[in-house]
């Protein structure tokens, strides 16, 4: 399967820019099917980004994040090249983890 | 329950629906696993507890264990009126010092904390992020500086919810 995570990193002079989309529905728990039945909470809680083998970013989510979640960060200490390694969980267990370089 | 949407928003409403009844059948056969999955343990690190608060002060309070105060060097960039509440784009940056946690509220949501972010030794105080929202809200963005918590609040107008509901 295709993975869930498409990310973009690019190493400026100083900092790293990382923008990130995910898919995923991030179904709220308020919010009806067409039967008028709720459709169960299902959303990311933690994304973790890590660079140099350290953490560099970590979102904490709600189901209040929008379907198929945007992020954008920057950090300092890595160039081109460097791998950048983002892993997410949600509140069923599951999970996926993609690595991207540095560009 | 049609005789109470105006007419204008019909064509999306359909469309929503549409993607519901997809979505529905799609996740017909994920059913079963998913009430096991109920039972599961949130994500590790995951703060259940405020993620389930109402009002933005327990939020915050069970998140920091303490207050913010409001401050003019916290950044919040979020339009002054969003077309469509299921997708709102919420930046915040500051120029404080030692920055070490981003968070967002919206009040008048189900629940009020809808994201926070921990920023590490290196890592640049700015995120960017896109947002469901109920309804027409302030949106309350919160910077962990020096231990402190400090706020910024902006009102967002939101022409159609993003709740569906």
């Amino acid at each position: 399967m295709a993975s869930t995570i498409r990310v973009r990193a690019i190493a400026g002079s100083d900092v790293t820019e990382v923008q990130a989309l995910i898919q995923h529905p991030m179904d709220s728990g308020f919010v009806k099917d067409a039967d008028g039945k709720l459709i169960p909470p299902h959303h990311i809680e933690t994304v973790q980004f890590e660079a140099g083998g350290k953490t560099v970013f970590t979102a904490l989510w709600g189901p209040a994040v929008s379907k198929d979640p945007f992020v954008k960060f920057s950090f300092k200490g890595a160039k081109k090249g460097d791998e950048l390694k983002i892993t997410w969980m949600d509140n069923e267990g599951k999970s996926d983890s993609s690595t991207a370089k540095i560009q | 329950m049609h005789s109470t949407i105006p007419p204008l928003l019909r064509p999306s409403r359909r469309s929503l629906l549409r993607g519901a009844t997809l979505a529905c059948l799609a996740g017909i056969g994920a059913n079963v696993l998913r009430s096991a999955a109920a039972l599961a343990a949130d994500a590790a690190g995951w703060p259940q507890d405020a993620f389930k608060q109402k009002d933005e002060a327990d939020a915050i309070k069970a998140l920091y264990g303490k207050a913010a105060e409001v401050s003019d060097k916290v950044k919040l960039d979020a339009p002054e009126i969003a077309e469509n509440g299921a997708v709102v784009p919420i930046g915040v940056s500051t120029t404080l010092p030692n920055v070490t946690s981003i968070s967002v509220l919206v009040p008048e949501n189900p629940y009020t904390l809808a994201a926070s972010y921990k920023i590490p030794e290196g890592t640049v105080a700015a995120v960017s992020n896109r947002l469901k929202m109920a309804k027409t809200s302030n949106v309350i963005a919160i910077v962990e500086s020096d231990g402190k918590l400090y706020s910024a609040t902006k009102e967002v107008k939101v022409t159609v919810g993003g709740c569906g509901g």
